[in-house]
This record gives structure tokens, sequence and C-alpha cells, in this order.
């Protein structure tokens, strides 16, 4: 029988040093920056900000309205369905498509004013294993129940973007496990459309049915 | 003492035994943090607060402080200034005897697996690197977004030379060869400024005060200095007197070094003898009970600064479950999501039209205070200031975007 460890993970943060005040520098450094730096900008504040509700999005989003006071290019970047994408490759693609288009054939100068640059970070990721280990549905359940946030987020967010593996953990153990529908419903959830407690208790009502197993 | 075991109930156990692990995962690797002062100031106080705590993580930690004469501190207080921008006078012979005084230091010292330097006084000990070995760090606690290119360029030469440049803010970040690393302050829920204080404790404070409970406060503490604002406060505070009954604190330390120091508190007294609802509150250094009871009290806390290295009492006051309106400036903007956690304002008006809405819509203000609480618990406490600290030492050991530790 498979068993399955939760793992935990915390957050160094970098900074790279580089900043943009206007639509067309940020696509510019789009192009440049590491992996790890489109995912830091697109992910991090789901976890530092997971108590809010309704969910912000994403740093470019958000200083795209913030920063440079420009709610339609907020909007498209926020729009953004980064479940719909399975590499970082094809994610970074997709922000500079958007800004390219934006900014394309129009007088676009909007400026973030001093101090409300966007400043471009990545993160380096310290991943360890909790005590949490089990080896059935039911007491897959009950761990659930008390993991971190921060473990929560990382077999649902990191391992299939960051850690590139085409899912997510808690699919890949169920289906291991013989539970193929279960771990496709849990596949085709929306993670990024919860805040993470709430995707504690989605995932909670999923697995009711499974309680006696 | 406190002890981290004290935390759990406000940061639950996770995030404690996670410390554990991560200081675990040091293998005994001795840190050492060196800077220029035991006592006084934010560097001395934070450390004070961190070493124990390190030490209780089983993490073999130490603080050495360096000496230097009257001199010394006279020319590291015109880097202080050059970094925050601020125009200084630095002769050759200055930055030599700076120089020389940080050999002096080294030459007495012995040095730790990790050296963890603070701020400019020490940076020039890192020369003795090549020679006796280890893994450097280098912390700048100084807002140096727009520093003066003549102490920048002598800095940098030492900056260059360490494992990582850390600051604590991303507008403070350079173009350095370096690694640079983001790690903001923190505030400590279990200190004097900040621990739960009972009603009584408030009311009496207040009292002695002389401010009425039974009307709305709004209250800005910090110093009486340009960059805080005083003046643009009570300004935002006379166009909301005209249609609320309100009073308006200003509680903080005296004039600081600041040139237009005395000019501005002069207006500022001026402008609370003529009007009953302003308190202006000189407060002693050691007036933390008092503080915190003010913040508690308030309806409303303001922040007004032009400019800001973080804004901590920004975090104090998000942590007492208060609604703040701040302006946009520094760390300012980390601390508050504008209209979920807290508002950010750029100018008189705008704060004035905030304190008038939030003073009209207590239970939207209230539900902004509790959402700026828990952003406070996820990001600003002491215990999340540790977990960096201890990332940023295993990530001199540590390669790559994702780091396995057994």
């Amino acid at each position: 029988m498979t068993e399955f460890n939760f793992y935990s993970k915390q957050d160094l943060t970098f900074l790279l040093g580089i900043r943009a005040s206007t639509a067309r520098q940020l696509a510019a450094e789009l192009h440049k920056i590491p992996d790890s730096s489109i995912y830091h900008h697109t992910h991090h504040f789901l976890q530092r900000h997971h108590f809010f509700t309704p969910e912000p999005s994403n740093d470019l989003a958000l200083w795209a309205q913030s920063g440079l006071n420009d709610s339609t290019l907020g909007e498209k970047l926020a729009s953004i369905d980064i479940i719909q994408y399975h590499s970082i490759g094809d994610l970074r693609n997709e922000l500079i498509r958007i800004l390219d288009e934006h900014v394309a054939g129009s007088d676009n100068r909007l400026t973030a004013p001093a101090g409300l640059e966007f400043y471009f970070m990545s993160s380096q990721t310290y991943v360890f294993p909790t005590p949490f280990r089990v080896k059935t549905l039911r007491e897959f359940i009950s761990a659930l129940q008390h993991v971190s946030v921060s473990s929560l987020y990382h077999h649902m967010f990191d391992a299939r973007l960051r850690l590139g593996r085409g899912e997510n953990d808690f699919s890949t153990w169920f289906r291991d496990m013989g539970h193929g529908p279960l771990a496709d419903e849990v596949r085709a959830l929306d993670p990024y459309a919860y805040t993470l407690e709430n995707l504690r208790r989605r995932m909670l009502i999923m697995l009711r049915p499974y309680d006696r197993s | 003492m406190t002890v981290l075991e004290d935390y759990i109930p406000i940061v639950g156990p996770t995030a404690i035994d996670e410390l554990r692990i991560l200081a675990h995962a040091l293998n005994g690797r001795s840190i050492q943090n060196i800077n220029s002062t035991a006592v006084g100031g934010g560097v001395a106080e934070i450390l004070n607060r961190m070493i124990p705590f390190l030490q209780q993580l089983g993490v073999n930690a130490r603080w050495d402080v360096i000496k230097g004469n009257e001199r010394f501190f006279v020319i590291t207080k015109k880097f202080h200034n050059g970094l925050h921008g601020v125009p200084v006078e630095i002769s050759d012979e200055e930055l030599d005897q700076f120089v020389e005084v940080n050999r002096q230091n080294a030459a007495s010292m012995e040095f730790a697996d990790i050296v963890f330097v603070h701020d400019p006084q020490p940076i020039a000990l890192v020369e003795q690197r090549s020679s006796r070995g280890g893994n450097w760090i280098w912390r700048c606690h100084i807002d140096s977004s727009n520093p003066l290119e003549r102490v920048w360029s002598f800095l940098e030469r030492f900056v260059r030379q360490y494992d990582r440049a850390v600051f604590s803010a991303p507008a403070f970040a350079a173009k350095l060869p370096i690694p640079q690393v983001l790690i903001s302050p923190s505030i400590d829920p279990l200190a004097e400024k900040n621990r739960e204080l009972p009603e009584e404790t408030v009311g009496r404070i207040f009292e002695r005060f002389g401010i009425d409970r039974s009307r709305p406060v709004v209250t800005q503490v910090s110093r009486f200095d340009y960059l805080k604002d005083p003046l643009g406060v009570i300004k935002a505070y006379k166009l909301v007197k005209k249609h609320a009954d309100l009073q308006l604190v200003l509680a903080g330390g005296g004039a600081t070094d600041d040139p237009e120091g005395p000019a501005i508190m002069e207006q500022v007294e001026r402008e609370a003898a003529a009007d009953r609802d302003i308190h202006v509150l000189f407060l002693p250094p050691a007036s933390d009970l008092e503080i915190n009871a003010l913040q508690r009290g308030s309806d409303i806390i303001l922040q007004k600064s032009l400019k800001e290295g973080f804004g901590l009492t920004v975090a104090e006051a998000l942590w007492k479950s208060k609604p703040v309106i701040a302006g946009a400036v520094g760390g300012i903007p980390l601390q508050i999501r504008h209209e979920y956690s807290g508002i950010l304002t750029h100018s008189v008006e705008g704060t004035a039209r905030w304190i008038k809405r939030l003073l009209a819509e207590p239970e939207y203000a209230r539900r902004m205070g509790q959402r700026g609480r828990e952003h406070i618990r996820e990001n600003y406490l002491i215990t999340r200031h540790i977990k960096d600290y201890l990332l940023l030492f295993l990530s001199l050991f540590h390669q790559g975007d994702v780091v396995q530790l057994s």
C-alpha cells in the first residue's frame, strides 16, 4: 500500500534589483527574468494573502491597477486562468502576449510614480516532511484537517507547476490508490478560485463519500 | 523570559515546529551577529529578542558589538544620512579612518561560520574574509532607495564582497553582483508595546492624557518631523472636524536631527493650543505601554508619512485590529492592501475623506482592522522574521529554486 507523506514548504524571497515603471518595460523584463520569478509573481500572493476574500490574483495585475493605474490591463492580467497552463514557460508567454497586445499600436504612456514601480523578485523554496503520513483515505481525511496551509499549497500548487509534475500530488496518490474518479475530480478543481482554507474545506467535502475506506 | 512556546497560541504549533526543522537543517553551524550598539535603536532591539530565540531553537548564535570612538560614529552617522539621500560631506581621510577602525576591531575578533553584519558601521570587516574564510551576510536596515552616490559607491566596494545583501523593502534593492534577499522587519506581539491590555489600563491612560473616550479618537504615533507630516494630519483633521465631532492625538518623541524639526514642532503646538480637541503628547523613550494603550483605545490610526523606511507603527496598529489610514510610501504598501486591510492615501484630502468614511461606517472599519490583524499574523510577527533568517542562513549552502530538506 502506497504511503502519502505530507510535505510543507517555506520560501525565501530574493530581490532581482530590476524594476519597471511602464507596461512596455514590464513586458521587456518578463522575457529575461528566471522562471522562479514568474512563479513568484503569479503565486506568492495566494499564500501571503490567503485569508482574503475575494482572492487577489497576482502581483502583475495588482501593480497594473494600483501602481500603473491602468484598470484595463489590471483586469486582463487578473483574468489569466493559471490552471490552464502546464508550464511556467507557457504562463510567461501568455503574460507577455497580454502586455504586448495591450501596448501595441496605442499611445499608452502610463508610468508608475516613483516608489510604486514594479520590483522583480523570485523565491527559493525549502521543502520538508511533516509528521503526517497516511496509508488510507480515512487517514488522509483526518490529516488534511490538520496540515498547515503551506502543506496544502505545496501539494496543490507547487507540485503541478513549479515542480512540473503535471498534476497535484493528491490526485496522483488517489489514482495510485485506485480512486481514479476522485483523482480526476480533484484534478479538475481550480485551486486558484479559492482561499486556501476554503480549498481545504472543498476537498474535505469531495472526500466525504470516501470516509469509510 | 519569553520562550518560543509562548507564541504557540498566536501563530499555532506548526509554525514553531517548522522553525525547529529549519534550525536543525543548519547542522550546528555557528552564527555571529555584529553591529555597533548593544542598546538603543531598532537593530539592538531586534537582536535582543532574536538571539535568545535562535538559541532556544538549538542554533549556535551569538552577538558581538564593534567598538569605535566618537569620530568613528560621526562618520557612520554621515553614512546613515547619506543612505537616506541627505547631503553630507565626507573626506577621504574620514573614509580611511572608518576602514581603520573596522580593521582594529577585526584584529581582536573570532569569526563564526556565518558572519551576519548589520548596517554600515561594521561593513568593512568583510575585508577579512579572504584570509579568515566564512560565509558573510550584510543586512541593511536603512532606507537606501535613494542614496548619495559618494556614500553608496564607497559602501558598495564592501557590499560586493559579501555572499548576500539583505534589504527590508523591494525599493531598497540595488544593482549588485551578489544575491539580494528581502526580509521585512517585524513586531513582537508579546512585547510591552503590543501585548494585550486590560480595558482598565487603556481607560486609565486615556484619562491621564485628558482624552475623552466617549467621542471618536483619531491617532498618529510618530516622531514630530517633516517626513511624518504632522501638519498634514492636522489639516486632514480640520477638514473632517467641519462635519464630525472627533479628537486628534499626535503622540511621539521630540524633534529629531531633522533641521526643520523645531519649526514643525512650533507649528504643531500652535495648532494644538487653538483647538482643545488636538492632543499633542511628547512621550519619553520608555513609553511602550502608553503607545500600546493609545493605539488600542483609538478609533482610527493614521500614519500619513511622506517617506518611510518600513513604518512598523502600521503593523503595530493593524495587530491591534485597528483601521489604519496611511501614506502609500516605503514599506507601508506591503502592510496594507488598499480597502481590504487598511487604506492607502496620497493627499490630505484623501486622508480626510477616509477618516470621515470610516467614522461613519464603523462595521466596515472593524472588518478591515480584523483583516489587517490576520495579515500581520501571517507576515510581520517576529516568528516570521526568525523563519526568514533561518532560510537566509540555509540559502548559503543550498542552490536551486527548490531545496529538499530531509
